[in-house]
């Protein structure tokens, strides 16, 4: 390590940084191509189907033959397109994806960079993710892309309010905006953890976490049945495989994030097992598996209903959750909610 | 410290470029977009400070949010480049005497009362000092009613927003979704007896009858 430090001198926390990186991006891409995969095996069991099962054995090489196929098709831009935002679009989709994994923890001591406001950077970092789609739904030029990118940008714009909210109420029970400081508050076993004592938040936050990532029952930015698949309509080849590669990233990012903050990240449930990252990856893996489940299971949210959700239920329930926090914690039984 | 002072001048270029492309770019939606670039790269020189909740912040609101519904309006718009040039000749001394004002001012700050400024010593803090932590303590102890009175400012100026713009037009439809839940299976579905066989009954009038 030493010779290597002084062989790159000063750039070398450049170097560092990125060899870090890469040691979190790689096996994030490789889990977003087989989280592909098991959302089309799980869903096609959920429907009585076999799903993939023709490349490699059980279709476990599908992901990549997908992947290689994207990759050497053409990128088509629509005449009317503005070149740059639209290959833009999609870069700009990716970047807050990966780039909020900097501050997640895997282990006590296992995170890029231990920043105090951890929290607060998750949340500036996922909010410059509808760029990428509202870019993209303008720069095709295409009545179907902008309706997605507008109906996407409204209620993505609308559920980050209520996820932020849901923040705030872990934010007062682990009196830390870090988020190791948060897992580290929840020792003690599974009644210790915040699902507990943030019920509703956990659920809105959950709920919410569907919505940002245009996921289905809320995936009204894409609706195949009505816009055709909304914002990346007019994308192909590498450029949708980005906007695929995002989606799935996201959803991963969510499931940790809700792992780490209701169900007590890398701590085991019964506190005579040992802790570790193998506890995060059941429960993210549990919380991914939800995600399919309620996609294989509920109808598409009409957009009133959508937007009722968002403002006239989620907002005023975690406001009341917060204000009967802040309350309950000045009485004895405040270390219920600690 | 020298990568520090590296990714200073780098910012601080982006900035000024990124800057200057917000008022020279033709299309509104690119301008947009540059002046987002402006505000990250703003929320990293802050970070550079350690500043860092209201660098944060700065990304959070202004990119995340301010920026977004920005963007919404402008791609909404159809705007006109020819017609918004159109008097650009009646308008431009008006404009160069504001950004002399601007540049004046500017000026009178950065040179005279700058330097007579004590420099100021950035405090030497721990590892655990929480920027955060700090300003959340001061800004509900000691200025506890300067931040309750900007808050409800802005909570009148979003009354005050929407009454000024909301119209409720009439014969809209709306849905009652509370009617809608408590619907009950009585209120929908009817239940009629149908008398079977009917061809039977025609082939024989008189049993029916009976």
């Amino acid at each position: 390590m030493k010779e290597l430090e002084l062989f790159f001198g000063p750039i070398w926390p450049l170097v560092w940084t990125m060899v870090k990186i890469v040691v979190i991006v790689l096996p994030l891409v490789i889990a977003v191509a087989y989280l592909t995969l098991a959302e089309r095996k799980i869903i096609g069991y959920m429907q009585v189907r076999i799903g993939p099962n023709r490349v490699g054995p059980f279709g476990l090489l599908q992901p990549f033959a997908d992947t290689f196929k994207l990759m050497f098709k053409e990128i088509v831009i629509p005449s009317g397109a503005n070149k740059y935002l639209f290959i833009i679009a999609p870069v700009l989709s990716i970047m807050p994806a990966i780039g909020a994994w900097a501050v997640v923890p895997f282990g006590p001591e296992l995170v890029v960079a231990d920043v105090n406001a951890g929290l607060l950077y998750i949340m500036a970092i996922t909010s410059m993710g509808v760029y990428g789609v509202i870019l993209a739904g303008w720069a095709s030029n295409s009545k179907y892309a902008f309706l997605g990118c507008m109906r996407s940008a409204a209620q993505i714009v609308s559920y980050e309010l209520a996820m932020g909210f849901a923040l705030v109420g872990v934010l007062m029970a682990a009196n830390s905006l870090n988020l190791g400081e948060i897992v580290k508050g929840q020792e003690g076993g599974l009644h210790h953890w915040y699902w507990l004592p943030l019920l509703p938040m956990f659920l809105i936050y959950v709920i919410a976490g569907v919505a940002e990532t245009n996921r289905h029952p809320f995936d009204l930015a894409e609706g195949e049945s009505e816009i055709v698949a909304g914002f990346h309509v007019e994308y192909s080849g590498i450029t949708f495989a980005v906007f695929f590669l995002a989606e799935y990233a996201n959803m991963i990012l969510i499931a940790t994030l809700a792992s780490i903050m209701f169900l007590g990240g890398w701590l085991s449930p019964i506190p005579a097992l040992p802790d570790g990252f193998i506890w995060l990856a059941a429960k993210v893996s549990f919380v991914l598996f939800f995600f399919l489940w309620i996609r294989a299971t509920f109808p598409r949210y009409r957009y009133d209903q959508l937007m009722r959700l968002g403002w006239k239920i989620f907002i005023p329930i975690t406001l009341i959750w917060i204000i009967f926090l802040g309350v309950m914690m000045q009485t004895p039984l405040a270390h219920l909610f600690h | 410290m020298e990568f520090k002072t590296f990714i200073f001048y780098w910012f601080a270029l982006v900035l000024l470029f990124g800057a200057l492309r917000v008022i020279t770019c033709r299309n509104p939606v690119h301008a947009a977009m540059w002046l987002v670039l402006c505000f990250f790269t703003a929320a990293g020189v802050w970070l550079l400070l350690h500043a860092e909740f209201l660098a944060i912040t700065l990304v959070l609101v202004y990119v995340g949010a301010v920026m977004v519904l920005f963007l919404f309006v402008i791609m909404m718009l159809d705007v006109n480049l020819l017609k918004l040039k159109e008097n650009f000749r009646s308008y431009w001394p008006v404009g160069a005497m504001v950004g002399v004002l601007v540049a004046f001012e500017m000026a009178s700050i950065l040179f005279v009362a700058y330097d007579r400024a004590p420099a100021a010593v950035a405090p030497e803090h721990g590892a655990d000092y929480s920027n955060t932590r700090e300003l959340g303590l001061l800004l509900y102890t000691e200025y506890v009613y300067a931040f309750e009175i900007a808050a409800v400012l802005l909570l009148v100026a979003i009354v005050a927003a929407i009454a000024l713009t909301y119209r409720r037009r009439k014969g809209v439809r709306q849905q009652d979704v509370g009617e809608q839940v408590r619907v009950k299976k009585g209120d929908r579905l009817r239940l009629i007896k149908v008398p079977t066989e009917p061809a039977a009954e025609a082939a024989k009038p008189g049993d029916a009858a009976a």
